[in-house]
């Protein structure tokens, strides 16, 4: 019966096309892999254009999932992603990704590497392009290096050097800064938003960080495991740029923090034990 | 130490073995009857290149090894490569390929003059074979082991097929390649023996036959070494054409 329905300003092509149209809308997505472990339930989220959003949550939750979903790289089991009223099926050209690991091409230098999603363009352009991102990473002089002569926060600055430079609508985030220590990892940061601000895209991050969820975030959301599924919601309201020690934004930590930590306490779901168990206990 | 100190000192056991053999010869301490000495050698080589007869033979032989090398650098290739992308391939295949890798080369040897007779085909084609099964080998693995992630890395980017293949899957798979290769051409020289042993009018494998036919240990020797320069030289070539292609994997080039 709901198939023969119509559905009536659900599509953002059907509503008006506002700063406000979500640029990704993710809706009721579900995934069950094939040996009947549900990796996802039911997950609903619609990001506005510009907007930066952190998922968090523990390891097992589901998150890199969702985002290889997103990403077009998985198959959903039910439920639809949307990339500027597009249905995901397949890589879209105006999303970006970034992996855990910076899975550079060995065999192409760093410019080569900034580059390798530009064949499309005009030499001109392309060089352009990669000349002017590889200066907001600070390896201007490092195009002629090989990725094995990087550093590993150096190597991760070119793999997001070379998601940028695509210029997406999109960009997909897997815990990029994970593998890296605190201090390159802050630097990282920095840059990251340096490259946000030239073109604005609508950024998904994954982290199990909540200090950089707080730094980098408009919105963070929580996630919950088995099956991994969204919890809170935190709105985060800080002016950028953000100062880590200043005292909001610590309020903000602890807001997260607390929201995370009631997503790990299953006590809604669970009732108390009965007072004879407990009684037993004595 | 220094690069040119470490081939210093690794000439200094041949030489010293040499002038030992040449003194204990000239000084009538043994006969050097079965062993020449290495004056002896010399004077052999040189004769039979002033003849133009080294030349002749040299020839023979790295076109025997030229040819073999090319049919069998292709077929293993090209066997590779689709058995390395078809599964269905893989299973009905690659077991057989593997249980005739298991044969000694040398074994083939009467079948294929029995099959070709004993002019060039079966001498080339015995290359072919040894060369084949490396390549091969090199290449299946290579192909089979390409990092799902760097291929996701082209999925994302949304590299066509031709694209994906081109731009991330030859990359990835040419080092191991280039080793297969590289591997094949020195069983080439080794085959290319085997199959100038089983009877040749030319070819350095004909000069050390007759050099035993006829006693001659100078001329075997300096057949032996003509086989060592000419496979040093022939792996130094292939090297160097195909350095420019995996230049971005080596690490310890710099610091040498």
């Amino acid at each position: 019966m709901t198939g023969a329905t119509v559905q009536v300003g659900r599509g953002p092509s059907l509503q008006p096309l506002t700063q406000d149209t979500p640029v990704l809308i993710v809706d009721d997505l579900s995934k069950t892999y094939a040996d009947g472990t549900q990796a996802l339930s039911g997950i609903s989220l619609s990001v506005r254009p510009g907007e930066i959003v952190a998922l968090i949550g523990g390891s097992g939750c589901g998150k890199t999932t969702l985002l290889r979903l997103i990403a077009g790289l998985d198959h959903a089991s039910r439920g639809t992603v949307q990339v500027d009223g597009e249905t995901i099926r397949e890589p879209h050209p105006n999303v970006g990704v970034v992996f855990q690991e910076a899975r550079l091409l060995p065999w192409l230098n760093v410019a080569g590497n900034v580059g390798f999603g530009l064949a499309g363009l005009p030499r001109s352009e392309r060089r352009a392009r990669v000349a002017r991102a590889l200066e907001r990473i600070g390896l201007a002089e490092h195009g002629g290096r090989w990725p094995r002569e990087l550093s590993g926060g150096q190597q991760q600055r070119v793999a997001i050097a070379r998601a940028f430079v695509t210029h997406p609508r999109v960009l997909l985030l897997d815990e990029p800064f994970s593998a890296l220590d605190a201090f390159t990892r802050r630097d990282l940061h920095d840059q990251l938003l340096g490259l946000w601000g030239e073109t604005k895209p609508t950024i998904l991050l994954v982290t199990h960080d909540v200090g950089e969820a707080v730094t980098l975030a408009d919105r963070v959301v929580v996630m919950r495991p088995r099956p991994g599924r969204l919890d809170e919601t935190i709105d985060i309201g800080l002016a950028r740029p953000r100062d880590p020690v200043a005292a909001h934004h610590e309020g903000a930590v602890r807001r997260v923090m607390a929201a995370l930590d009631r997503s790990l306490r299953p006590a809604a779901t669970h009732p108390p034990l009965a007072p004879e168990t407990r009684a037993a206990w004595w | 130490m220094r690069q040119g100190g470490r081939v210093g000192l690794g000439l200094v056991l041949p030489l010293a073995l040499a002038i030992g053999w040449e003194i204990a010869v000239d000084s009538g301490l043994v006969s050097g009857r079965l062993l020449p000495p290495p004056s002896r050698i010399g004077a052999t080589l040189l004769d039979l290149a002033a003849s133009g007869d080294l030349l002749m033979h040299v020839e023979a032989t790295l076109i025997r090894v030229g040819l073999g090398f090319l049919w069998g650098a292709a077929a293993g290739i090209l066997a590779g490569a689709l058995v390395a992308t078809l599964p269905i391939l893989r299973w009905l295949v690659d077991p057989s390929v593997q249980a005739l890798r298991a044969v000694p080369s040398l074994a083939w040897v009467p079948l294929f003059i029995l099959w070709f007779g004993i002019l060039e085909t079966p001498k080339v084609l015995l290359i072919a074979v040894g060369v084949f099964f490396p390549v091969y080998v090199g290449v299946s693995g290579a192909i089979a082991s390409v990092d799902r992630k760097l291929v996701e890395v082209g999925r994302i980017f949304r590299l066509s097929r031709l694209a994906l293949a081109w731009r991330i899957l030859l990359p990835a798979v040419l080092p191991a390649t280039l080793v297969g290769l590289r591997t094949g051409l020195g069983l080439g020289f080794l085959f290319v023996v085997a199959a100038e042993l089983m009877g040749a009018s030319e070819g350095l494998g004909y000069l050390l036959v007759d050099g035993q036919q006829f006693s001659k240990p100078d001329q075997i020797v300096a057949a032996i070494i003509t086989f060592a320069l000419a496979g040093k030289l022939a792996d130094m070539v292939l090297v160097t054409l195909t350095r420019p292609l995996t230049r971005w994997q080596d690490t310890a080039r710099e610091s040498l």
